[in-house]
């Protein structure tokens, strides 16, 4: 009697899906739990580029990113290749999701010697991609100034005009409303980087700029000045406190400018380059930062994978080298959240 | 998740790659065209009155940004269907993974509006912070001099 009703709970037939020894979702425990993991980081990360959509949202302005990152390495700076070093980060991270998919089909063939190597070529790949930002954060920090409090890429909310050295104003060196600044630190500066980069590509700024380039083989001695004279302080003074044409500020030199109404009227009062949203450096150093992470632990686990395939702990399991699908799974994950960094971040 | 030969396994992987280059190429492109970096001038606009969307519209800059999104979405979908082998599971496995993603759409959305009506209203919150830091003052003021009167009275 007892038996009977407990079969009715159960349901009508011995082998339904509730009745266990069936896997419902036909993957093993370990390849399900790395999917759930993946949904959860999915989940953080996403939480993070929307604090940074909402952020954006927020600002008046916010640094446009082929002017932020229009640098590459072994390239001087005044160059600009905008957007063109992520680029080539990128590729590599998709170049590597792409050894790793021949990694995972070497280890159903059950080829050991094949998931050695393209997982090998996957370490280098990842390897490489850290080197890249790293280069790119030393070049924002070091070069570049940025800080998690600091950003000195700001946007021009009026049209207008820069201050000449004596405080008068510069009619060729003019900027457009939405155009971009660099606020240079005054060692930056005074490395006879100036302080002016617009982007607006016009004559005065290509003539700038061939001096820029020759100024560099002769770091720091006289020649600098002479090639400067009409733009830049002779005596460059970087000085803390106000200065005719810019503002010497913690570091900072902030130029100065009169903005110029509708009927190219200027105005009476002098202004000075603003920092650009303060929410730009942490959020660009979390998030990249937070992906990075994810890269370095997927390259150590990589790893670790690669030597016990190597030493043939997998080839013995005979189960298809399952453990470097599941690395496998984790490490297109961080090529797929490299996809919307890039599109938050680079391309947006 | 079929265990291909390796020549199948060869080919599946360079299409997987020359598709997924090509996509960033194309990003790359469409994003420098909507910065103004190819020549043309993307950011023609025009005022825009229908009642409910009122502003200033620029057509080319938000077919530039919804490509950029379509095509990194699409990317996505390639890599965790084709990469991932997401495809070859089981659709119970397939929803449980992707069906909570949809919450992302109203995350978005809900987000995006608060940082926005955060832009257009910031005055008016800047102003109002400075009244309430003003009452926390005085509010505070008012607590300080009953303490006092309370011990003159001890």
């Amino acid at each position: 009697m007892a038996t009977d009703t407990v079969k009715e709970h159960v349901g009508p037939s011995e082998d339904g899906a509730w009745d266990g020894g069936k896997a419902p979702m036909k993957a093993s425990y370990g390849k399900l739990m790395m999917w759930y993991f993946l949904l959860s980081d999915a989940f953080t990360f996403t939480g993070f580029l929307i604090a940074y959509g909402t952020l954006r949202f927020s600002s008046p302005t916010w640094p446009v990113p082929d002017f932020v990152f229009k640098t590459f390495p072994f390239v001087e700076a005044s160059k600009e290749l905008p957007l063109i070093f992520v680029t080539v980060m990128s590729f590599i991270l998709i170049i590597s999701s792409g050894t790793m998919v021949r990694a995972v089909q070497e280890g159903h063939r059950e080829n050991q010697k094949g998931v050695v190597f393209w997982m090998l070529m996957t370490v280098i790949g990842g390897a490489a991609f850290l080197g890249c930002q790293a280069w790119e954060w030393s070049n924002l920090i070091g070069t570049e100034k940025m800080t998690v409090t600091v950003n000195p890429f700001g946007t021009h909310t009026h049209s207008g005009a820069y201050l000449n050295d004596d405080g008068s104003i510069n009619n060729d060196d003019t900027f457009q409303v939405g155009s971009s600044y660099l606020i240079h630190s005054v060692e930056h500066a005074s490395h006879g980087h100036g302080g002016g980069h617009g982007d607006g590509g016009n004559v005065e700024e290509g003539h700038e700029e061939g001096h820029e380039a020759h100024d560099d083989g002769h770091h720091g001695d006289d020649h600098a000045d002479e090639h400067h004279g009409d733009d830049h302080a002779v005596s460059a003074d970087y000085s803390e406190g106000d200065h005719p044409s810019y503002l010497v500020k913690d570091g900072f030199v902030q130029r100065k400018y009169k903005i110029m109404d509708e009927s190219g009227e200027f105005s009476d009062d002098t202004y000075s380059e603003a920092f650009g949203p303060k929410a730009f450096g942490a959020l660009f150093f979390a998030i990249t930062g937070f992906h990075g992470f994810h890269v370095f632990s997927g390259v150590l686990f990589l790893f670790i994978i690669m030597i016990n395939a190597a030493s043939g702990l997998y080839a013995e399991r005979k189960n298809g080298y399952e453990m470097v699908e599941k690395i496998g799974l984790y490490w297109h994950f961080v090529d797929l959240v490299w996809v919307f960094v890039f599109l938050a971040f680079y391309l947006l | 998740m079929g265990h291909l030969s390796k020549e199948e396994g060869i080919k599946a992987v360079k299409k997987g790659l020359i598709l997924l280059a090509v996509i960033t190429l194309v990003e790359v492109l469409v994003s420098l065209f909507g910065k103004g970096h190819l020549g043309i001038d993307p950011s023609f606009s025009f005022e825009l009155n229908l009642g409910l969307i009122e502003g200033n519209i620029a057509p080319l800059l938000i077919v530039v940004g919804l490509l950029l999104i379509g095509l990194s979405l699409y990317k996505a979908y390639y890599i965790v269907y084709m990469f991932m082998h997401m495809a070859d599971e089981v659709k119970g496995l397939r929803m449980s993974v992707v069906l909570p993603m949809l919450l992302f759409v109203w995350a978005v959305i809900a987000f995006f509006q608060e940082g926005n009506s955060w832009k257009e209203r910031r005055d008016l919150i800047l102003e109002k912070n400075k009244i309430e830091s003003k009452d926390m003052i005085s509010q505070n003021a008012v607590k300080d001099e009953a303490v006092l009167e309370n011990s003159a009275e001890n």
